[in-house]
Protein backbone atom coordinates (compact mmCIF):
# COMPACT_ATOMS: atom_id res chain seq x y z
CA UNK A 1 0.00 0.00 0.00
CA UNK A 2 2.36 2.39 1.00
CA UNK A 3 5.29 2.15 -1.94
CA UNK A 4 2.02 2.29 -4.22
CA UNK A 5 1.05 5.58 -2.43
CA UNK A 6 4.39 7.15 -3.08
CA UNK A 7 4.73 6.36 -6.63
CA UNK A 8 5.66 9.08 -9.07
CA UNK A 9 2.64 8.94 -10.85
CA UNK A 10 0.54 8.86 -7.81
CA UNK A 11 1.87 11.64 -6.22
CA UNK A 12 1.64 13.53 -9.88
CA UNK A 13 -1.97 11.92 -9.67
CA UNK A 14 -2.79 13.50 -6.26
CA UNK A 15 -1.02 16.84 -6.72
CA UNK A 16 -3.30 17.84 -10.27
CA UNK A 17 -6.45 16.68 -9.01
CA UNK A 18 -6.29 18.41 -5.56
CA UNK A 19 -4.92 21.57 -7.38
CA UNK A 20 -7.62 21.71 -9.88
CA UNK A 21 -10.30 21.34 -7.17
CA UNK A 22 -9.24 24.06 -5.12
CA UNK A 23 -8.75 26.09 -8.17
CA UNK A 24 -12.32 25.68 -8.86
CA UNK A 25 -13.29 26.44 -5.55
CA UNK A 26 -11.47 29.72 -5.44
CA UNK A 27 -12.50 30.68 -8.60
CA UNK A 28 -15.92 30.31 -8.31
CA UNK A 29 -16.00 31.81 -4.64
CA UNK A 30 -14.25 34.74 -6.92
CA UNK A 31 -16.22 35.26 -9.79
CA UNK A 32 -19.70 34.38 -7.89
CA UNK A 33 -18.68 37.54 -4.99
CA UNK A 34 -17.12 39.84 -7.70
CA UNK A 35 -20.57 42.25 -8.48
CA UNK A 36 -21.18 42.45 -4.54
CA UNK A 37 -17.32 43.50 -3.81
CA UNK A 38 -17.43 46.04 -6.88
CA UNK A 39 -20.50 47.62 -5.51
CA UNK A 40 -19.60 47.93 -1.69
CA UNK A 41 -16.10 49.15 -3.57
CA UNK A 42 -18.15 51.84 -5.00
CA UNK A 43 -20.74 52.59 -2.69
CA UNK A 44 -17.83 53.01 0.44
CA UNK A 45 -16.12 55.80 -2.34
CA UNK A 46 -19.69 57.84 -3.03
CA UNK A 47 -20.54 57.25 1.22
CA UNK A 48 -17.38 59.12 1.96
CA UNK A 49 -17.98 61.56 -0.81
CA UNK A 50 -21.21 62.98 0.60
CA UNK A 51 -19.89 62.80 4.34
CA UNK A 52 -17.22 64.93 3.17
CA UNK A 53 -19.47 67.19 1.19
CA UNK A 54 -21.72 67.68 4.26
CA UNK A 55 -24.92 66.32 2.60
CA UNK A 56 -27.30 63.56 4.17
CA UNK A 57 -26.46 61.78 7.46
CA UNK A 58 -23.28 59.51 8.64
CA UNK A 59 -26.06 56.37 8.51
CA UNK A 60 -27.18 56.24 5.23
CA UNK A 61 -28.04 52.72 3.86
CA UNK A 62 -26.64 51.88 0.53
CA UNK A 63 -29.65 52.62 -1.32
CA UNK A 64 -30.19 56.23 0.33
CA UNK A 65 -26.67 56.54 -0.86
CA UNK A 66 -26.66 55.78 -4.38
CA UNK A 67 -30.10 57.55 -4.74
CA UNK A 68 -28.39 60.45 -3.03
CA UNK A 69 -25.28 60.63 -4.83
CA UNK A 70 -26.96 60.41 -8.44
CA UNK A 71 -29.32 63.65 -7.61
CA UNK A 72 -26.96 66.04 -5.55
CA UNK A 73 -23.23 65.08 -7.21
CA UNK A 74 -22.02 65.86 -10.89
CA UNK A 75 -18.26 63.85 -11.75
CA UNK A 76 -16.13 65.53 -14.24
CA UNK A 77 -13.48 64.58 -15.79
CA UNK A 78 -10.33 67.76 -15.10
CA UNK A 79 -6.78 67.37 -17.37
CA UNK A 80 -4.17 68.21 -14.87
CA UNK A 81 -1.69 69.36 -17.14
CA UNK A 82 -3.76 71.86 -18.42
CA UNK A 83 -6.30 72.40 -15.56
CA UNK A 84 -9.64 72.11 -17.82
CA UNK A 85 -12.43 69.83 -18.10
CA UNK A 86 -11.56 67.47 -20.42
CA UNK A 87 -14.08 64.73 -22.43
CA UNK A 88 -11.40 61.88 -23.18
CA UNK A 89 -12.95 59.85 -21.10
CA UNK A 90 -16.20 59.26 -19.47
CA UNK A 91 -15.81 60.42 -15.37
CA UNK A 92 -18.56 57.55 -14.08
CA UNK A 93 -16.11 55.08 -15.71
CA UNK A 94 -13.23 56.20 -15.34
CA UNK A 95 -10.86 54.49 -12.89
CA UNK A 96 -8.24 57.46 -11.74
CA UNK A 97 -6.76 55.22 -9.30
CA UNK A 98 -5.45 52.45 -11.88
CA UNK A 99 -4.87 55.17 -14.41
CA UNK A 100 -2.29 56.61 -12.01
CA UNK A 101 0.15 53.06 -12.54
CA UNK A 102 -0.38 52.89 -16.49
CA UNK A 103 2.01 54.78 -18.26
CA UNK A 104 0.48 56.35 -20.70
CA UNK A 105 -2.09 57.83 -18.48
CA UNK A 106 0.56 58.90 -15.93
CA UNK A 107 3.91 60.74 -15.34
CA UNK A 108 6.57 59.85 -12.90
CA UNK A 109 7.50 63.34 -10.05
CA UNK A 110 10.41 64.10 -9.53
CA UNK A 111 11.78 63.70 -6.12
CA UNK A 112 11.55 67.49 -5.30
CA UNK A 113 8.20 67.79 -6.73
CA UNK A 114 6.75 64.77 -4.81
CA UNK A 115 5.80 66.05 -1.77
CA UNK A 116 3.17 63.59 -0.95
CA UNK A 117 5.44 60.84 -1.99
CA UNK A 118 2.94 59.23 -4.79
CA UNK A 119 5.74 59.06 -6.86
CA UNK A 120 3.15 58.82 -10.00
CA UNK A 121 0.81 61.20 -11.07
CA UNK A 122 -2.09 60.68 -13.62
CA UNK A 123 -2.94 62.71 -15.88
CA UNK A 124 -6.40 62.79 -15.93
CA UNK A 125 -8.53 63.33 -12.20
CA UNK A 126 -11.92 63.04 -11.70
CA UNK A 127 -13.56 65.73 -9.50
CA UNK A 128 -16.95 65.99 -8.08
CA UNK A 129 -18.99 69.19 -7.93
CA UNK A 130 -22.43 70.19 -6.00
CA UNK A 131 -24.75 72.75 -8.50
CA UNK A 132 -27.37 74.77 -7.01
CA UNK A 133 -29.26 76.39 -10.22
CA UNK A 134 -26.43 76.06 -12.13
CA UNK A 135 -23.79 77.55 -10.10
CA UNK A 136 -21.48 75.65 -8.34
CA UNK A 137 -21.99 75.04 -4.66
CA UNK A 138 -19.30 72.71 -3.82
CA UNK A 139 -16.13 71.14 -5.14
CA UNK A 140 -14.69 67.35 -4.15
CA UNK A 141 -11.08 67.25 -5.18
CA UNK A 142 -10.00 63.49 -4.79
CA UNK A 143 -6.37 63.94 -2.52
CA UNK A 144 -3.69 60.91 -1.67
CA UNK A 145 -0.50 60.69 -0.08
CA UNK A 146 1.79 59.26 2.35
CA UNK A 147 1.32 59.32 6.04
CA UNK A 148 3.73 57.15 8.26
CA UNK A 149 2.82 53.71 6.97
CA UNK A 150 0.38 53.91 4.34
CA UNK A 151 -0.91 55.78 1.85
CA UNK A 152 -3.72 58.04 2.85
CA UNK A 153 -6.71 58.22 0.28
CA UNK A 154 -9.30 60.95 0.52
CA UNK A 155 -11.33 64.21 -0.42
CA UNK A 156 -11.39 67.49 0.01
CA UNK A 157 -14.63 69.59 -0.22
CA UNK A 158 -14.20 73.37 -0.76
CA UNK A 159 -17.02 75.68 -1.36
CA UNK A 160 -18.25 77.44 -4.35
CA UNK A 161 -15.44 80.69 -3.64
CA UNK A 162 -12.95 77.91 -4.08
CA UNK A 163 -11.10 78.86 -0.80
CA UNK A 164 -13.20 77.68 2.28
CA UNK A 165 -12.98 74.20 3.41
CA UNK A 166 -16.43 72.40 3.91
CA UNK A 167 -15.01 68.76 5.07
CA UNK A 168 -11.59 66.83 4.51
CA UNK A 169 -11.59 63.16 4.75
CA UNK A 170 -9.92 60.06 4.23
CA UNK A 171 -11.60 56.52 2.83
CA UNK A 172 -8.52 54.36 3.28
CA UNK A 173 -5.74 54.51 4.80
CA UNK A 174 -3.32 51.99 7.29
CA UNK A 175 -2.44 54.54 9.98
CA UNK A 176 -2.17 53.43 13.75
CA UNK A 177 -5.35 53.05 15.11
CA UNK A 178 -5.84 55.50 17.81
CA UNK A 179 -2.90 57.77 16.88
CA UNK A 180 -2.41 58.45 12.86
CA UNK A 181 -5.81 56.57 12.64
CA UNK A 182 -7.87 59.93 14.10
CA UNK A 183 -7.34 61.87 10.70
CA UNK A 184 -10.98 59.49 11.22
CA UNK A 185 -11.54 61.16 14.04
CA UNK A 186 -14.95 63.42 13.85
CA UNK A 187 -13.91 65.95 15.96
CA UNK A 188 -10.59 66.63 14.43
CA UNK A 189 -12.26 66.15 11.05
CA UNK A 190 -14.83 68.71 12.49
CA UNK A 191 -11.44 71.75 13.05
CA UNK A 192 -10.97 71.77 9.58
CA UNK A 193 -14.72 73.44 8.49
CA UNK A 194 -14.89 76.96 7.23
CA UNK A 195 -10.64 77.32 7.36
CA UNK A 196 -9.60 79.10 4.05
CA UNK A 197 -7.17 77.49 1.64
CA UNK A 198 -5.54 80.62 0.18
CA UNK A 199 -3.86 83.65 1.86
CA UNK A 200 -5.04 87.60 0.86
CA UNK A 201 -2.18 87.21 -2.27
CA UNK A 202 -3.73 83.76 -3.20
CA UNK A 203 -0.47 81.99 -2.19
CA UNK A 204 -1.51 78.87 -0.63
CA UNK A 205 -1.87 79.09 3.24
CA UNK A 206 -3.48 76.38 4.51
CA UNK A 207 -1.48 74.54 7.01
CA UNK A 208 -1.56 72.10 9.83
CA UNK A 209 0.59 73.27 12.93
CA UNK A 210 2.07 70.73 15.98
CA UNK A 211 0.07 71.39 19.04
CA UNK A 212 -2.96 73.91 19.10
CA UNK A 213 -3.90 76.47 17.16
CA UNK A 214 -3.37 80.32 18.74
CA UNK A 215 -6.53 81.48 18.26
CA UNK A 216 -5.39 84.92 18.20
CA UNK A 217 -2.83 84.55 15.35
CA UNK A 218 -4.01 86.65 11.71
CA UNK A 219 -3.06 83.17 10.81
CA UNK A 220 -5.53 80.83 12.45
CA UNK A 221 -8.07 80.78 10.15
CA UNK A 222 -5.76 79.11 7.52
CA UNK A 223 -4.45 76.24 10.65
CA UNK A 224 -5.54 72.73 12.37
CA UNK A 225 -4.06 71.40 15.35
CA UNK A 226 -1.79 68.56 14.51
CA UNK A 227 -2.89 65.24 16.00
CA UNK A 228 -1.28 64.29 18.85
CA UNK A 229 1.03 61.30 18.98
CA UNK A 230 1.14 61.74 15.38
CA UNK A 231 3.38 64.32 14.19
CA UNK A 232 4.35 62.35 11.06
CA UNK A 233 0.98 61.18 9.67
CA UNK A 234 0.25 65.25 10.53
CA UNK A 235 2.96 66.56 8.57
CA UNK A 236 1.79 63.74 5.59
CA UNK A 237 -2.01 65.25 5.15
CA UNK A 238 0.14 69.22 5.55
CA UNK A 239 2.63 67.36 2.71
CA UNK A 240 -0.61 65.88 0.47
CA UNK A 241 -2.96 68.95 0.83
CA UNK A 242 0.04 71.25 -0.53
CA UNK A 243 0.65 68.75 -3.77
CA UNK A 244 -3.14 68.49 -4.40
CA UNK A 245 -3.67 71.98 -3.83
CA UNK A 246 -0.63 73.21 -5.72
CA UNK A 247 0.78 73.81 -9.50
CA UNK A 248 1.39 69.96 -10.22
CA UNK A 249 -1.77 69.08 -8.23
CA UNK A 250 -5.32 70.53 -9.07
CA UNK A 251 -3.47 74.07 -8.72
CA UNK A 252 -4.24 74.81 -12.63
CA UNK A 253 -7.29 73.80 -12.43
CA UNK A 254 -8.57 75.77 -9.39
CA UNK A 255 -6.84 78.66 -11.37
CA UNK A 256 -9.09 78.01 -14.50
CA UNK A 257 -12.42 77.91 -12.32
CA UNK A 258 -11.99 80.98 -10.73
CA UNK A 259 -11.09 82.61 -14.03
CA UNK A 260 -13.96 80.57 -15.77
CA UNK A 261 -12.37 79.10 -18.04
CA UNK A 262 -12.19 75.55 -17.38
CA UNK B 1 -1.76 4.48 17.79
CA UNK B 2 -2.70 5.71 21.26
CA UNK B 3 -6.52 5.66 22.11
CA UNK B 4 -8.35 8.60 20.17
CA UNK B 5 -8.92 11.75 22.30
CA UNK B 6 -12.76 12.52 22.95
CA UNK B 7 -14.36 15.55 21.22
CA UNK B 8 -14.45 17.52 24.52
CA UNK B 9 -10.89 17.13 25.21
CA UNK B 10 -9.36 18.54 21.57
CA UNK B 11 -11.98 20.75 21.62
CA UNK B 12 -11.41 22.40 25.23
CA UNK B 13 -7.63 21.43 26.11
CA UNK B 14 -6.66 24.18 23.48
CA UNK B 15 -7.94 27.33 25.60
CA UNK B 16 -6.37 27.23 29.06
CA UNK B 17 -4.19 23.69 29.07
CA UNK B 18 -2.40 23.93 25.33
CA UNK B 19 -3.04 26.93 24.22
CA UNK B 20 -1.67 28.00 21.00
CA UNK B 21 -0.40 30.97 21.64
CA UNK B 22 0.26 30.73 25.35
CA UNK B 23 1.90 27.36 25.60
CA UNK B 24 3.09 26.76 21.68
CA UNK B 25 3.82 30.37 21.35
CA UNK B 26 2.57 30.30 17.80
CA UNK B 27 0.21 32.81 15.58
CA UNK B 28 2.15 35.54 17.67
CA UNK B 29 2.46 37.86 14.11
CA UNK B 30 -1.16 38.21 13.88
CA UNK B 31 -2.19 38.72 17.54
CA UNK B 32 0.29 41.81 17.25
CA UNK B 33 -1.01 43.15 14.27
CA UNK B 34 -5.08 43.18 14.89
CA UNK B 35 -5.77 43.41 18.26
CA UNK B 36 -5.45 47.47 18.71
CA UNK B 37 -9.08 46.89 18.85
CA UNK B 38 -11.74 44.10 19.72
CA UNK B 39 -13.95 44.28 16.33
CA UNK B 40 -10.65 43.50 14.03
CA UNK B 41 -9.80 40.96 17.02
CA UNK B 42 -13.13 39.05 16.50
CA UNK B 43 -13.31 39.02 13.09
CA UNK B 44 -9.89 37.88 13.23
CA UNK B 45 -10.77 34.94 15.38
CA UNK B 46 -13.84 33.71 13.54
CA UNK B 47 -11.54 34.08 10.09
CA UNK B 48 -8.49 31.98 11.79
CA UNK B 49 -11.31 29.27 13.79
CA UNK B 50 -13.23 28.57 10.35
CA UNK B 51 -10.24 28.15 8.42
CA UNK B 52 -8.74 25.73 11.38
CA UNK B 53 -11.63 23.54 11.46
CA UNK B 54 -12.23 23.01 7.80
CA UNK B 55 -8.41 23.00 6.75
CA UNK B 56 -7.39 20.02 9.17
CA UNK B 57 -11.24 18.66 8.06
CA UNK B 58 -10.49 18.55 4.31
CA UNK B 59 -6.98 17.67 4.91
CA UNK B 60 -7.86 14.60 7.23
CA UNK B 61 -10.74 13.38 4.42
CA UNK B 62 -8.05 12.65 2.16
CA UNK B 63 -5.09 12.19 4.80
CA UNK B 64 -4.87 8.26 3.29
CA UNK B 65 -4.26 9.50 0.05
CA UNK B 66 -1.76 11.81 0.04
CA UNK B 67 1.74 11.10 -0.76
CA UNK B 68 4.04 11.97 2.23
CA UNK B 69 6.82 13.48 -0.14
CA UNK B 70 4.13 16.37 -1.25
CA UNK B 71 2.34 16.55 2.37
CA UNK B 72 2.94 20.23 2.85
CA UNK B 73 2.29 21.25 -0.24
CA UNK B 74 -1.39 19.54 -0.35
CA UNK B 75 -2.17 20.95 2.86
CA UNK B 76 -0.46 24.50 2.10
CA UNK B 77 -3.06 24.92 -1.40
CA UNK B 78 -6.03 23.37 0.78
CA UNK B 79 -5.28 26.19 3.62
CA UNK B 80 -4.86 28.81 1.02
CA UNK B 81 -7.91 28.29 -0.92
CA UNK B 82 -9.83 28.73 2.26
CA UNK B 83 -8.14 31.36 3.21
CA UNK B 84 -8.76 33.16 -0.03
CA UNK B 85 -12.36 32.34 0.08
CA UNK B 86 -12.61 32.93 3.62
CA UNK B 87 -11.28 37.00 2.23
CA UNK B 88 -13.68 37.10 -0.75
CA UNK B 89 -16.20 36.79 1.54
CA UNK B 90 -15.27 39.56 3.95
CA UNK B 91 -14.90 41.70 0.89
CA UNK B 92 -18.15 40.88 -0.30
CA UNK B 93 -20.23 41.45 3.29
CA UNK B 94 -18.30 42.77 5.46
CA UNK B 95 -16.76 45.84 3.69
CA UNK B 96 -15.33 48.02 5.99
CA UNK B 97 -13.74 45.45 8.34
CA UNK B 98 -11.69 43.44 5.69
CA UNK B 99 -10.41 47.24 4.47
CA UNK B 100 -9.00 47.14 8.59
CA UNK B 101 -7.70 43.73 8.46
CA UNK B 102 -6.11 44.34 5.11
CA UNK B 103 -3.23 42.03 4.55
CA UNK B 104 -3.76 39.74 7.70
CA UNK B 105 -6.55 38.02 6.55
CA UNK B 106 -4.30 36.84 3.52
CA UNK B 107 -1.80 36.16 6.12
CA UNK B 108 -3.34 33.50 7.96
CA UNK B 109 -2.12 31.25 4.98
CA UNK B 110 1.53 31.52 7.15
CA UNK B 111 -0.27 31.37 10.31
CA UNK B 112 1.72 28.45 12.45
CA UNK B 113 -1.67 27.62 13.66
CA UNK B 114 -3.03 26.24 10.91
CA UNK B 115 -0.09 24.41 9.31
CA UNK B 116 0.84 22.91 12.80
CA UNK B 117 -3.05 21.54 13.04
CA UNK B 118 -2.72 19.95 9.82
CA UNK B 119 0.69 18.26 10.65
CA UNK B 120 0.60 17.38 14.02
CA UNK B 121 -3.21 16.40 14.32
CA UNK B 122 -5.29 16.14 10.83
CA UNK B 123 -2.88 13.82 9.37
CA UNK B 124 -3.22 11.07 12.08
CA UNK B 125 -7.13 11.66 12.71
CA UNK B 126 -10.43 11.35 11.44
CA UNK B 127 -12.08 14.15 9.48
CA UNK B 128 -14.79 15.15 12.37
CA UNK B 129 -12.47 14.69 15.22
CA UNK B 130 -9.83 17.35 13.26
CA UNK B 131 -11.95 19.48 12.60
CA UNK B 132 -13.11 19.77 16.34
CA UNK B 133 -9.42 19.96 16.62
CA UNK B 134 -8.79 23.32 14.74
CA UNK B 135 -12.20 24.88 15.69
CA UNK B 136 -10.71 24.39 19.98
CA UNK B 137 -7.01 25.88 18.42
CA UNK B 138 -9.20 28.72 16.91
CA UNK B 139 -10.62 29.40 20.03
CA UNK B 140 -7.64 28.89 21.94
CA UNK B 141 -6.49 31.00 19.98
CA UNK B 142 -9.61 33.72 20.32
CA UNK B 143 -9.56 33.56 23.67
CA UNK B 144 -5.96 35.20 23.51
CA UNK B 145 -6.60 37.58 20.83
CA UNK B 146 -10.41 38.89 22.59
CA UNK B 147 -8.48 39.43 25.98
CA UNK B 148 -5.57 41.76 23.95
CA UNK B 149 -8.54 43.22 22.11
CA UNK B 150 -10.47 43.84 25.25
CA UNK B 151 -6.88 45.54 27.40
CA UNK B 152 -5.34 47.64 24.25
CA UNK B 153 -8.80 48.64 22.69
CA UNK B 154 -10.31 50.27 26.56
CA UNK B 155 -7.03 51.52 28.08
CA UNK B 156 -5.34 52.62 24.53
CA UNK B 157 -8.51 54.22 23.17
CA UNK B 158 -10.87 54.30 26.20
CA UNK B 159 -13.50 52.30 23.83
CA UNK B 160 -14.62 48.89 23.32
CA UNK B 161 -16.18 47.53 19.80
CA UNK B 162 -15.98 51.78 18.98
CA UNK B 163 -18.19 52.29 21.67
CA UNK B 164 -16.89 55.15 24.19
CA UNK B 165 -16.27 53.50 27.58
CA UNK B 166 -13.91 55.99 29.77
CA UNK B 167 -13.89 59.23 27.70
CA UNK B 168 -10.67 60.42 26.40
CA UNK B 169 -9.14 63.74 26.83
CA UNK B 170 -9.12 63.96 22.58
CA UNK B 171 -13.14 63.62 23.30
CA UNK B 172 -13.15 66.24 25.93
CA UNK B 173 -12.79 63.95 28.82
CA UNK B 174 -10.33 62.83 31.61
CA UNK B 175 -8.94 59.89 30.64
CA UNK B 176 -5.17 60.19 29.21
CA UNK B 177 -4.74 56.89 26.54
CA UNK B 178 -2.10 55.25 26.60
CA UNK B 179 -0.95 55.02 23.09
CA UNK B 180 1.85 52.55 23.83
CA UNK B 181 -0.91 50.04 23.64
CA UNK B 182 -2.26 50.86 20.21
CA UNK B 183 1.09 49.87 19.08
CA UNK B 184 2.02 46.69 17.96
CA UNK B 185 4.91 46.01 20.72
CA UNK B 186 2.54 46.67 23.57
CA UNK B 187 0.67 43.22 22.41
CA UNK B 188 4.25 41.60 23.15
CA UNK B 189 3.71 42.86 26.57
CA UNK B 190 0.69 41.53 27.71
CA UNK B 191 1.45 38.33 25.89
CA UNK B 192 4.58 38.02 27.94
CA UNK B 193 2.40 38.98 31.31
CA UNK B 194 -0.48 36.50 30.33
CA UNK B 195 1.93 33.62 29.89
CA UNK B 196 3.57 34.17 32.75
CA UNK B 197 0.25 34.13 35.07
CA UNK B 198 -0.56 31.07 33.11
CA UNK B 199 2.52 29.70 33.58
CA UNK B 200 2.16 30.77 37.71
CA UNK B 201 -1.33 29.33 37.62
CA UNK B 202 -0.52 25.94 35.90
CA UNK B 203 2.89 24.54 36.52
CA UNK B 204 3.32 22.03 34.09
CA UNK B 205 3.27 24.85 31.27
CA UNK B 206 7.20 25.58 32.52
CA UNK B 207 9.69 24.58 30.00
CA UNK B 208 12.90 22.63 31.59
CA UNK B 209 15.46 25.32 30.45
CA UNK B 210 17.21 23.64 27.46
CA UNK B 211 20.79 24.61 29.22
CA UNK B 212 22.20 26.28 31.98
CA UNK B 213 25.40 28.56 32.46
CA UNK B 214 28.20 27.01 33.73
CA UNK B 215 30.36 28.41 35.98
CA UNK B 216 33.22 30.33 34.52
CA UNK B 217 36.67 27.71 35.50
CA UNK B 218 39.28 29.83 33.88
CA UNK B 219 40.41 33.37 33.12
CA UNK B 220 41.17 32.67 29.42
CA UNK B 221 37.81 31.41 27.88
CA UNK B 222 36.55 35.00 28.84
CA UNK B 223 37.92 36.47 26.10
Amino acid sequence: MSSQKESVVRTLAVALSVCLVCSIFVAGAAVALRPIQVENRQLDKQRSILAIAGIGDSDLSGREVKELFGQRIVARLVDLKTGKFSDAFDPKTFDAAASAKDPKLSQVLPGEQDIASIKRREQYSVVYMVETNGKLDTLILPIRGYGLWSTLYGFLAVKGDLDTIVGLGFYQHGETPGLGGEVDNPKWRALWVNKKLFAEQGNLAVQIVKGNVDPQSPKAVHQVDGLAGATLTSNGVNNLLHFWLGENGFGPFIAKLRAGEA
Amino acid sequence: MAAQPSVREVLLNPILNNNPIGLQILGICSALAVTSNLKTALVMSIALTLVTGCSSMFISMIRSQIPSSIRMIVQMVIIASLVIVVDQLLKAFAFSLSKQLSVFVGLIITNCIVMGRAEAFAMQNPPLLSFYDGIGNGLGYSVMLIVLGVIRELFGAGKLLGMTIIPTVNDGGWYIANGLLLLPPSAFFLIGLIIWGLRTYKKDQVEQPAYRLAPQVSDKEAH
